[in-house]
């Protein structure tokens, strides 16, 4: 990856607002240069999305997650992806990971409740044929999602003026 | 009844002729305000990479708080070997080539003091930080100033180094990336400077704190010219690169004659550098490259920021190609620097340093500093522009 590319990437994954006059700005490039580049990259599905990332305890509408951890059984010549098709089409189902290690697939789910969530689980999840084991570990709080720091910030005392 | 002293009096005669630094004069009258943005900060506005803190809570909590040898822990000097090797091509012997030092400062006075005799005279390129002269006023020896100039995008020239040589002439400091200015040097700028050096039989104190801070080419070591290696005393160091300030960590690396000199003055007077700090600049030197890089690449975006927006505002300012300051002219809304940076502070709360704490030559401009958030720079030219607008 090119500097430039790599500049335009960094701009929007600091902030999704930023606008192409910025970006071109601060990357030094001009503003078709800046165009050209993010439909590259929003075609070739580098970028896949622009998101925003939200508090929602700060926002006082909590919701719940949990992290559901899944034991699958595979049939022959039949990989996991029908098995993952299926699970991240539901909407509560909010990422779908393959793991290494004693568990195969990790789910982080949300709903409302920490009943609805495990309902979901019974009755969606863990009902699924391939489907052998699940473990649900309902998240208490997060402190940082995205590569975002929810709970506190480095801080940096500096002088006014330094030597 | 005993006779009264008068301390002043034992004060040695080179501390009158030092002026304090015009920096600190800023940072009195920058400290009682309140909603202050400030440029004049010369460091890194990061914390230390975690990774790098944490080496050093690991090595507190493993008991290592001893002194190490005078020249540093030997692992650091070999990785600085290495470092330098692989990077520049220039290759230096861990074991009698290398001194670890509190800071540059340190290494800067220590190596000012191991080659002057009293009277030699030290060329100082201006506009240069603040600690050249007063360091070469402290070591006995006489302070020379070459100043460079905005139009040759303040580069110190073959011919003016030239002219400023004389019989007494001991050594020339050069910084580059450079603060204030920003400016650095090619591969070819610095050849020419390294042919009067060899001709006229001089040392060189390249102080090159700002190396891994570049923009659009990389960094020439002055050392690792041909010839240069035994003429050179390069200093470095963490603070700037890897957001190490409150380190005080740095080194100096030279032939085994200046550098046993130069520790004979650190061996009693620092004697070593902090174990603790040692133990961060390893895992920095092992580690920190991928953090070094994105902290330049988010300057490099504050650099192109800044600079359009000071431009834009009619405070005319070359582009630099390294560090993390910029160089604004102020001549065209009339005010001096000092004026200009008093006023800008007082009625717009922007703190900024004005160019001629730097030297002579830094007179007519600011030096502003860009290691702060884009927002705080966002608002700091908001205000410039409505302070130059209502002049």
């Amino acid at each position: 990856m090119d500097n430039k590319t790599r500049h335009v990437l960094e701009c929007l994954e600091e902030d999704a607002k930023i606008s192409h006059e910025e970006i071109a700005t601060l990357a030094g490039l001009t503003i078709d240069e800046v165009d050209n580049i993010v439909k590259e990259l929003e075609e070739s599905g580098v970028i896949r999305k622009y998101k925003t990332v939200i508090d929602w305890d700060l926002a006082g509408d909590e919701n719940v997650y949990a992290i559901i951890e899944l034991e699958v059984s595979l049939e022959r010549s039949i990989g996991y992806l029908p098995l993952v098709e299926r699970l991240y089409r539901f909407p509560e189902v909010r990422s779908v990971r393959l793991l290494s290690g004693q568990y195969d697939l990790s789910l982080t789910v949300s709903g409302k409740t920490m009943k609805e969530v495990a309902f979901f689980v019974a009755e969606k999840i863990s009902t699924l044929e391939q489907v052998q084991h699940t473990t649900t570990h309902f998240v208490l709080k997060t402190y940082k999602e995205d590569g975002v720091i929810l709970h506190e910030q480095d801080h940096v005392s500096r002088l006014p003026v330094t030597p | 009844m005993r006779k009264a002293c008068t301390p002043s009096k034992f004060v040695a005669d080179v501390m009158n002729k030092v002026p304090p630094s015009g920096i600190r004069r800023y940072f009195d009258l920058a400290s009682g305000l309140e909603d202050v943005i400030s440029l004049g900060v010369g460091e890194p506005d990061y914390v230390t990479p975690w990774h790098i803190r944490e080496a050093c809570i690991h090595s507190l909590e493993c008991g290592e708080t001893s002194y190490t040898s005078n020249y540093g822990l030997i692992e650091l000097r070999e990785e600085l070997a290495d470092y330098y090797a692989a990077k520049y091509g220039v290759n230096y012997n861990p074991n009698t080539e290398i001194l670890v030092t509190s800071g540059v400062s340190e290494a800067l006075d220590v190596a000012i003091r191991a080659i002057t005799n009293p009277g030699d005279e030290i060329i100082v390129v201006q506009p240069s930080y603040v600690a050249y002269v007063p360091s070469v006023m402290f070591a006995g020896g006489v302070p020379v100033i070459v100043s460079t100039k905005l139009e040759n995008n303040f580069k110190l020239t073959a011919e003016e180094l030239e002219a400023a040589i004389t019989p007494k002439t001991k050594a020339v400091i050069i910084n580059y990336p450079n603060n204030p200015t920003g400016a650095t040097m090619g591969k070819a700028d610095l050849e020419a400077i390294a042919d009067v050096v060899c001709e006229h039989d001089i040392m060189v104190i390249s102080d090159e704190v700002y190396d891994c801070l570049t923009y659009n080419g990389g960094h020439t070591c002055f050392s690792s010219l041909e010839g240069m290696r035994e003429r050179t005393i390069l200093l470095n160091g963490f603070s700037k690169a890897y957001a190490m300030t409150g380190f005080r960590m740095a080194y100096a690396m030279a032939s085994p004659k200046i550098i046993s000199a130069m520790m004979l003055i650190h061996q009693y007077s620092m004697l070593c550098a902090p174990i603790t700090a040692q133990i961060g600049a390893i895992e920095a030197l092992k580690n920190g490259h991928h953090e070094m890089e994105k902290m330049v690449r988010d300057y490099d975006r504050r650099r192109h920021l800044i600079v359009s927006g000071l431009n834009r505002i009619g405070l005319k300012c070359f582009e630099p190609k390294g560090a993390f300051y910029v160089f604004p002219s102020v001549e065209s809304t009339g005010l001096s620097s000092e004026e200009f940076a008093e006023r800008l502070m007082n009625e717009k709360r922007v703190v900024t340093i004005p160019g001629n704490v730097f030297g002579e030559a830094g007179t007519g401009f600011l030096r502003c500093s860009y290691a702060t958030s884009k927002d705080e720079i966002e608002k700091a030219l908001e205000r410039i522009e409505a302070f130059v607008n209502g002049l």
